[in-house]
């Protein structure tokens, strides 16, 4: 029952005072009062092989863009530690729906580098059958869902998700990534609001980076971000720092425990900065200052982390090196190797629509392999493995 | 006079526009300072201010709500959609509120003053959702104009007129050719008229029937039939709807003959709502079953991008069976 006042007054809309979560100051010691997190140093060493391997492998994907072997990559620079340390709070049947910029997580989740070069080439390998852009990645056997670009569809999709999980009586969640830009979008009010009534356990992780491509978050919102929105819905909230990879992965943990112990959604809202471009297709001298950015660069999340580790006695610079060097190493073969292996066959172009292929579309492809047969130097991605 | 890309074409149509009538307000996803992502809109927020040119967040059904709400009180509003393959969450605003806003209310409100503009189709490389033409879903729904430009040229002055139109109108660009095409556009104010199609080359054996991108395929066919001897008349369509029906028939029953092409899918594609027509007025001058050239029933591929499209030789071949039919 809402208690009676008995002359206007407005709840004005910066009421609420959202506090942020941190743990790791940027040299790599505690705040005070803050916890070390519960994982042992192997788990450690883990999420950090998983931010270098992001950084490095977005770093050559980028490249590969700009020589023209591939058509479009979109990096996670700046913003590794929102995606790995989330997702290292997670158990392995836990959902993951994100929204294309969380390659740390699927790479926490084990997808191996040839899956992420299988995917950018869109060869035969490609998990996806070549049939999205690079960055679209998924997988069933490490519960990913593949990537849309629509935005914000995947939100009232992971409401609906955990409500199966919650069904079937699993010791499941579901976590939803997406964008503050893509939380102003129908279906993200949709899916918190469905998720809250419907009791989901669902994670809804906003990373605010600040930018919706050229939009600055200034002119995205008015309200306190995206987390004010949570409790306006019902939704126990969090907001985090972002760059701070052990404050990410205990809001996780905790987020975990909570939806599962509860049945109900959570919202957390990790603060950060897209330190690149929105991707290759993007400049972004165009919006935003280099000053800007560089009071940014001093706060990367790896190297926050990394003094951590280093501090911690877990860590050398001979490590470091090592390390880099392997992935640059494996991520340079592994591209070698996706880039030389053909595209899917053309059979391919109709499977999928449906469970099996429509009389009339095996028509269609009839018809189109006649015209191939003609025209080959047209199509001469496929038109040699006609009847392969 | 000046040479134009496709894009400068229409950031000088909205300028014109904007200067013409101070009623003018264009809106989107990044199209204030940054100019939109494609750079449509550059310089429209410095020269006009932020009160008519800005950015909104991001979300469709809220532009196109928006617009809606902003063109029923008097204003033109121009909102432009990223791609139209990011058009759907607006599908309500536009099929149930900016369609039915005249009809429903016996034409006491409407939203006349409203132009979408979108950039639409393939042939970039970019997989399922920023390739698709989906004009076909919004030619099914009465009270919606279609517009589609193939040229520079074309563009300014479509474009100038459906900012002027007082009906609702879908202005979908051929962003393939955004940079691609270029050509000669007048500096001054003009306008070229919708639901009128143009013949962009005459012919008496075959029409070739298309509009925007698809233009440009359907006319390489056409030269390549030439060195066969065979004449084809190309049209191009430039309104989806409402279409010039009287052009079309014209020409079919000069020819006997028709091939449509468009990159949509076959299946319910706009092509199908033109050899229903033509069968229906024309029947009797056919010579040959009308011919659809256009993309496969299946969703918008990536690595099978080229085999998909109704390319040149598919058209050319189209053409050929036509003509031996
Ligand atoms: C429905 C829809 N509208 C527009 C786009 C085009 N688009 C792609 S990314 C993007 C910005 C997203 O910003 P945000 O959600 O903040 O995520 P970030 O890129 O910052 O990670 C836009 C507008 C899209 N993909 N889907
Ligand atoms: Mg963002």
């Amino acid at each position: 029952m809402s208690k009676s006042i008995h002359k206007p007054g407005f709840v004005l809309g910066d009421a609420l005072d959202i506090p942020t979560f941190k743990v790791l100051k940027q040299d790599g010691t505690l705040y005070k009062g803050a916890q070390e997190p519960e994982f042992d140093k192997e788990m450690a060493l883990k999420l950090y092989d998983d931010l270098v391997f992001i950084r490095v492998l977005d770093e050559r994907m980028v490249g590969a863009q700009r020589q023209g072997r591939i058509p479009f990559y979109l990096a996670s620079l700046g913003e590794e530690a929102a995606s790995v340390g989330s997702a290292g709070a997670l158990k392995p049947q836990d959902m993951i729906f994100a929204q294309y910029r969380e390659q740390g997580a699927l790479r926490h989740r084990g997808f191996t580098v040839d899956q992420f070069m299988d995917q950018c080439f869109s060869n035969d390998r490609d998990l996806g059958k070549g049939r999205q852009m690079p960055i679209h990645y998924g997988s069933k056997a490490l519960n990913y869902n593949t990537i849309s670009s629509p935005l914000g569809t995947q939100i009232p999709q992971a409401a609906g998700y955990a409500y199966g999980q919650k069904l079937d009586g699993l010791d499941a969640c579901t976590i939803c990534y997406f964008g503050e830009g893509a939380a102003s979008e129908g279906d993200f009010h949709a899916g918190l609001n469905m998720a809250a009534v419907l009791k989901c356990p669902t994670i809804f992780l906003c990373r605010n980076n600040g930018y919706a491509i050229s939009t600055p978050s200034a002119e995205q919102f008015s309200g306190d971000g995206v987390a004010s929105r949570g409790i306006g819905y019902g939704i126990a909230t969090l907001r985090v720092d972002g760059n701070d990879l052990l404050a990410v992965y205990a809001a996780t943990a905790a987020a975990r425990a909570y939806a599962l112990e509860h049945n109900a959604p959570v919202l957390i809202e990790a603060m950060s900065y897209r330190l690149g471009a929105h991707s290759t297709s993007d400049d972004p001298t165009g919006y935003r200052s280099k000053d800007e950015e560089a009071q940014w660069a001093k706060k990367d999340p790896i190297l926050r982390y990394k003094h951590w580790l280093t501090q911690k006695d877990w860590w050398s610079d001979e490590q470091e090196k090592t390390l880099y060097a392997e992935h640059r190493a494996n991520i340079l073969a592994a591209m070698k190797a996706a880039e030389k292996r053909p595209v899917p066959t053309i059979d391919h172009l109709i499977t999928d629509v449906y469970d099996e292929p429509t009389p009339h579309l095996r028509q269609q492809l009839k018809q189109l392999k006649a015209h191939m047969r003609k025209y080959p130097e047209q199509y001469p991605k496929t038109s040699g493995r006609l009847d392969a | 006079m000046s040479q134009m890309n496709l894009l400068q074409a229409i950031n000088n149509a909205l300028i014109t526009a904007m200067k013409q009538d101070d009623k003018v307000v264009c809106f989107g996803e990044d199209v204030g300072h940054f100019g939109g992502v494609f750079r449509a809109t550059s310089n429209l927020q410095e020269s006009f201010g932020r009160a008519r040119c800005f950015n909104t967040p991001l979300t469709e059904q809220g532009i196109i709500g928006f617009a809606n709400g902003l063109a029923s009180q008097g204003h033109k509003a121009v909102a432009e959609i990223q791609f139209s393959d990011y058009i759907f969450p607006a599908f309500d605003q536009i099929v149930n509120e900016t369609a039915k806003f005249r009809y429903r209310s016996g034409n006491e409100f409407n939203v006349g003053g409203l132009t979408i503009r979108t950039p639409y189709g393939g042939g970039i490389r970019g997989g399922h959702y920023h390739s698709q033409s989906p004009e076909a879903y919004f030619a099914h729904t009465p009270g919606l104009k279609v517009v589609v430009p193939r040229n520079p040229h074309q563009a300014k002055g479509l474009l100038l007129a459906s900012i002027r139109d007082d009906n609702p109108v879908l202005f979908f660009e051929p962003k393939r050719l955004y940079r691609a095409s270029v050509g000669n556009v007048p500096e001054e104010d003009y306008e070229l008229p919708i639901g009128v199609a143009e013949i962009v080359r005459e012919g008496r054996d075959c029409t070739v029937l298309a509009w925007g991108a698809q233009m440009e395929v359907a006319s390489k066919a056409a030269e390549r039939a030439a060195k066969e001897g065979i004449e084809c008349e190309v049209i191009d369509l430039r309104t989806i709807l409402p279409w010039d029906v009287d052009t079309v028939i014209a020409s079919v029953k000069k020819t006997g003959r028709l091939v449509v092409t468009h990159e949509a899918p076959l299946t319910s594609g706009f092509g199908a709502e033109i050899a229903a027509t033509v069968q229906e007025q024309a029947f009797l001058h056919l010579e040959a079953p009308v011919s659809r050239v256009c993309g496969l029933d299946v969703p918008y591929p990536l690595s099978h991008e080229a085999e998909y499209m109704p390319d040149e030789t598919k058209v050319f071949e189209a053409i050929h069976t036509t003509m031996n039919y």
